[in-house]
């Protein structure tokens, strides 16, 4: 018998009402459409919320804010951000930035 | 499109282990939940020990904006009987939506229903697909945790953002969101996220008021 954890299953019930819920809701009401105030903070919902989320992994790996060239993390995302910011190519960016972190850990590590 | 979402799917798989997420679990977001950067998101804020309600509601807030999509489509699903309508909704992500817009806007008759359910069951089997794919990579390459693919999440975050820097409004909300959630990283559950978060759009919404001309 698998074991289900409560909080796995709560976390999947929560997320798949969460994307579910804002995905139908405006086709079931009698809904205007979307308003326009609500449309301009969305705006910056991406921007604010991957950078909430990369800021510490990047700068605080381990806890300890490390901004050095030791910093396998902060190397690999600095080659992300500037293939993608050059060339424009997601995929590009993403395997450049992994390749610059692995070589960094072996070498430094 | 559908090549597009396999690297993804793959890294999500794989990735999702390590987080602490059993495969079955993994699979089963890919099924219910069925939303790619909500699913990326997750699976970095578990490994970062973040709480549930947090990851329900970043959740929530990285997805408001398919609501956008089902306003923009509103006018040509209105017609439709109400359980299509609680059918098709489910199916509304990025892909999808970017898909059945781009058919809605060339001449010619289309019949909505088959059109959306066509593409949107072919990107949602799709990416089932290669989650499942990345969690038997992640279940039969032992270490595979250790050759540093978390950091895959990492670069993809970066590569998401980096193309969107395109204002002093937007780099603002960046660097102010990111800035918070350094300074409240010592605040439980990872709730300092939503903090920064909010600090993020608020700066930005507040700088693109002073840059419009009066």
């Amino acid at each position: 018998m698998m074991q289900v954890p409560v909080e796995t299953i709560l976390m999947l019930a929560g997320m798949a009402v969460a994307t579910y819920g804002v995905r139908v809701g405006l086709w079931l009401g009698k809904s205007r459409g979307f308003p326009p105030r609500l449309r301009r903070l969305l705006d910056y919902v991406p921007v604010a919320v991957l950078s909430a989320i990369v800021f510490p992994i990047v700068l605080l790996p381990g806890g300890q804010l490390d901004i050095t060239w030791h910093n396998a993390q902060l190397a690999g995302a600095i080659v992300t951000g500037l293939i993608v910011w050059r060339f424009r190519q997601l995929l590009a960016g993403i395997g450049g930035g992994l390749l610059v972190y692995a070589a960094w850990r072996v070498l430094l590590g | 499109m559908l090549v597009g979402a396999a690297p993804f799917g793959v890294i999500f798989g794989t990735l999702a282990g390590p987080a602490g997420l059993a495969p079955w679990a993994a699979l089963a977001m890919s099924l219910f939940v069925y939303a790619g950067s909500s699913q990326f998101i997750a699976v970095t804020l578990l490994s970062g020990g973040a709480s549930i309600p947090v990851i329900v509601a970043t959740t929530f807030v990285v997805n408001v904006r398919h609501a956008l999509y089902s306003a923009s489509l509103l006018p040509h699903v209105a017609g439709l009987p109400r359980g299509w309508r609680m059918l098709l909704a489910f199916f509304l992500t990025d892909e999808t939506y970017a898909v059945v817009y781009h058919r809605l806007q060339e001449p010619g008759v289309v019949n909505v229903q088959r059109y959306f359910l066509g593409s949107a069951l072919a990107m949602y089997g799709n990416w089932f697909t290669w989650t499942l794919v990345g969690v038997l990579l992640g279940r039969s390459v032992p270490g595979i945790e250790r050759w540093g693919l978390e950091f895959a999440m990492v670069a993809t975050f970066v590569g998401i953002v980096v193309p969107l820097l395109n204002n002093r409004a937007q780099l603002a909300a960046a660097l102010a969101a990111g800035l918070t959630a350094l300074v409240t990283t010592a605040v439980p559950y990872k709730l300092g996220l939503m903090v920064a978060v909010c600090v993020g759009i608020a700066v930005g919404v507040l700088l693109e008021r002073k840059d419009e001309p009066a």
